[in-house]
């Protein structure tokens, strides 16, 4: 890397007087992206999340068997030039299952993020911030949820409605935000009584623009941190209520379920359940190590 | 008991080289008092924390001579060390909420101090905490002694922590802005109680402060430190005589109240002084 | 300008301020003393309205404030904290910190106002993107006090703004203080332990203790040594005796 070289963009991004907010905010990010260049192991896990995110899109042009192509004859293949991962109980090829199945479990990952993280962040925040009796019931119905084993809910809340990936989806999103709304709310806790947000209450903002603008951005890094951590927690739930039939439906290929359908074999085609099993741990690692890379980049008192 | 510092530097390494704190830094200790006073990053704390080799491990110490009593603390040995920490030598900080254990009472973590240094019973130990309690001048020592941190006072909780430094009988103590999360009352007493146990004990103490005129009030000897180094040292009775610009600086600089200053003078930093 | 009668405050069952009583008029400051637990920074939060638990009456311009502040009460009351480090948002850069009051209240003219801003509190243009970890204490403070004169106050509750700050640094934020009083015809009120630094700037003083304000006296009453309540003349000897050293 040639850090020596002065490109002009590259001045105007590193400059110590930037002449906008525009060029102040780029050469922000420059940097940012410069530290978490520096730190090997997170770009490691942001390139292994894009090739992961990548390749599942990409599946119809990498895979080289239809994935719900049953092939009785040839089941249980050994990987081979033919089929690469080998092939399940129903002769399907595993390599293009593992493709395709990354659509279903990280759509299913994202998606429950989506929904997961800024639902426990508004409820931690506001709770935590307006104190009271609204941080009094916010809280105890997080309690509610809290207290439910999480599969059993995910079940029972599949079981009402129709199994499938949209209310595996919703179930384990029932069940996955109130840690979030915990975190926030004991982040919030904290930073509620400090000067600074004492002073922003004295320019006269409401509370909602505090919350929204000043406390939740400080909730956030430690909201990605337990995200990334929770990713495979997520993964292996779909995967649990694949397996009992609650999740992704047959033939769809999900990660978890793949596993589940091919456990009984571990012993003898031990490649069947471990290749889905690799792209889970692979999968969830990257998140990991992503995450924790994205906390210290995002706090910029490390600059 | 002398300590002695020649031409001490501390540096920490940073993304921008090396960061010289302290730059060549030399003084003799006995059984006196020693102020330095300086603003904060002239590197009056760090200075004193070398002496008990307290420095975090990524600063680089060097000194031609860095003497605790004739032991050389810059090769010491770790246990050696330990043996003139709190033993020989004790450190009393700001604020003494965050030096005291929140979950001992201050009677058992003066007792524990006493006991680590001088072997005894732990009923010995709990009476000599009472006693130590009252000769820091704490009117009720028994109750105090049962007392948790967070029950105490600033002031005393600050004459606890002394009460600790004391108990295995230190020759010298360091005192780091052991007043300026105090009252200006309380102050005046935890000072006046520190003169009096290191004139009766004949002990040495540094006493670090940013408060010049306190300072110079209370200790036999000022140092005056800016961007690292020593600019002027000189007896206490003297400082009207200061010849320093940057100490007559901080001097002027105050506002008082024996006289209204319309405006106060700011002081010009002379390039010259980092020389 | 401002009106405190008979205002009590508790936290619990614990009385913090117990009817203290003073007024301030237009221009001019009041400087409150005490040492800590006397209830002189509490006296500050009711009035800022950070603390709504009071009992009593304030007026500020001639108002009566209501336990719940509008808009326009933060308009013409700011407040400078002690500590420029925990006053300013971390993760915040300077021009934010000094929009959002603009945001907050509609004004327009954003970029021009903050320029004026750096300058009117000595701070250079480069500050203008830095975060407050960038930034030394004196600078921090200067900071919280653009911030606080982008609504263009008329009364400025100061908490101690000088106490963390190294003594050279002091000086320049006083005389910062002292400069933009003259300019702006600001009414300050003043919180300090520190009797030299309130006499500097306020030409009235009320001296706490356990939540009374056991005496106000003038500060040439104060320098002269004319004091009548024994915890005043404590005070005062404290802060002399140093100086004669």
């Amino acid at each position: 890397m040639s850090e020596r070289a002065t490109t002009p963009w590259r001045d105007w991004l590193l400059t110590d007087t930037p002449s906008s907010r525009r060029q102040a905010a780029w050469g922000r990010r420059y940097r940012m992206w410069r530290d978490f260049r520096a730190n090997p192991l997170a770009l490691t896990g942001l390139i292994l999340v894009l090739a992961i995110f990548a390749a599942s899109l990409a599946a119809p042009l990498l895979a080289n068997w239809n994935p719900a192509a049953q092939d009785l004859a040839n089941r249980l293949a050994t990987p081979s030039a033919r089929h690469w991962f080998g092939t399940d109980e129903l002769g399907r090829d595993v390599y293009s299952r593992v493709l395709y199945g990354g659509r279903i479990t990280l759509g299913m990952v994202v998606a429950v993020v989506a929904v997961v993280a800024p639902l426990g962040l508004a409820i931690g925040c506001v709770a935590g911030y307006a104190g009271g009796w609204a941080d009094r019931v916010l809280m105890r119905v997080t309690d509610i949820f809290l207290a439910f084993p999480r599969l059993i809910l995910a079940l029972a809340f599949v079981a009402a409605i129709r199994p499938g990936i949209t209310s595996t989806v919703a179930a384990i999103a029932l069940t996955a935000w109130p840690p979030y709304a915990r975190l926030a709310r004991a982040e919030t806790l904290t930073i509620r009584n400090t000067d600074f947000i004492a002073a922003v209450r004295l320019t006269g903002a409401s509370p909602f623009r505090i919350i929204l603008r000043h406390v939740a951005p400080l909730c956030l890094s430690s909201l990605i941190v337990r995200v990334t951590l929770d990713m495979s927690a997520i993964i292996l739930t779909a995967a649990a209520l694949g397996f009992l039939g609650m999740g992704a439906q047959p033939p769809s290929p999900e990660w978890g379920a793949m596993i589940a359908a091919a456990r009984r074999f571990i012993l003898e085609q031990w490649w069947v359940p471990t290749i889905p099993g690799i792209a889970i741990f692979i999968t969830a690692l990257a998140f990991n190590l992503l995450g924790d890379g994205l906390r210290d980049v995002l706090d910029p008192k490390q600059r | 008991m002398q300590v002695q510092i020649r031409n001490l530097t501390i540096a920490f390494p940073s993304p921008r080289g090396l960061h010289q704190a302290v730059r060549g830094v030399s003084f003799d200790i006995g059984a006196q008092k020693l102020g330095i006073v300086g603003e904060s990053g002239s590197g009056k704390s760090l200075t004193a924390r070398a002496i008990l080799r307290l420095l975090p491990p990524s600063a680089i110490v060097t000194a031609d001579r860095l003497s605790f009593d004739g032991i050389d603390v810059l090769h010491a040995s770790e246990r050696t060390m330990r043996n003139i920490r709190g033993r020989r030598a004790g450190l009393i900080l700001q604020d003494p909420k965050y030096a005291l254990n929140p979950v001992m009472t201050a009677g058992a973590q003066i007792a524990e101090a006493w006991r680590a240094h001088k072997k005894g019973s732990r009923r010995e130990a709990m009476e000599k905490a009472i006693d130590l309690l009252d000769q820091v001048r704490i009117r009720d020592p028994a109750r105090v002694a049962a007392a948790y941190p967070n029950e105490l006072s600033g002031g005393m909780g600050q004459r606890v922590m002394i009460a600790m430094m004391l108990a295995p009988d230190p020759e010298m103590l360091i005192a780091d802005e052991p007043t300026s999360a105090l009252d200006a009352t309380v102050q005046a007493e935890i000072l006046r109680l520190l003169e009096d146990l290191v004139s009766r004990r004949g002990m040495a103490l540094l006493l670090i402060s940013h408060d010049l005129p306190l300072v110079s009030h209370f200790c036999d000897n000022v140092a005056v430190m800016y961007a690292g180094r020593i600019v002027e040292q000189l007896r206490a009775a003297d400082l009207a005589r200061a010849e320093h610009p940057y100490t007559r600086g901080l001097l002027d600089c105050l506002p008082t109240l024996s006289h209204a200053k319309p405006r106060l003078p700011v002081m010009r930093r002379d390039p010259a002084w980092l020389a | 300008m401002i009106l405190v009668d008979d205002l009590h405050v508790s936290f619990g069952d614990v009385a913090a301020v117990k009817g203290v009583s003073f007024s301030v008029p237009k221009g001019s400051g009041f400087g409150i003393v005490g040492e800590s637990g006397s209830g002189k920074s509490t006296v500050l939060r009711a009035i800022s309205g950070l603390n709504d638990a009071w009992a009593g009456r304030m007026e500020i311009a001639g108002r009566p404030l209501a336990p719940r502040r509008g808009r326009d009460f933060f308009r013409r009351v700011q407040m400078i904290f002690q500590d420029p480090y925990g006053s300013l948002h971390p993760r915040q850069t300077v021009d934010r910190a000094l929009s959002e009051p603009l945001e907050v209240h509609g004004i327009g003219d954003g970029e021009a106002r903050i320029m004026r801003a750096l300058a009117e509190v000595a701070l250079p243009a480069a500050a203008r993107f830095r975060y407050p970890h960038q930034l030394s204490g004196g600078q921090r403070q200067r900071v919280a006090i653009a911030r606080a004169l982008m609504a263009e106050p008329e009364v400025l509750l100061l908490d101690e703004p000088t106490s963390a700050l190294d003594v050279s640094v002091q000086a320049e934020v006083l005389n910062l203080l002292a400069d933009l009083q003259a300019r702006r015809g600001l009414t300050y009120l003043m919180v300090s332990h520190n009797l030299a630094v309130i006499a500097h700037l306020c030409p009235m003083i009320g001296v706490m203790q356990s939540g009374e304000m056991v005496e106000v006296l003038s500060t040439e009453d104060l320098r002269a040594g004319r004091t009548r309540h024994p915890h005043t003349t404590q005070l005062r000897a404290l802060s002399t005796e140093l100086e004669e050293a």
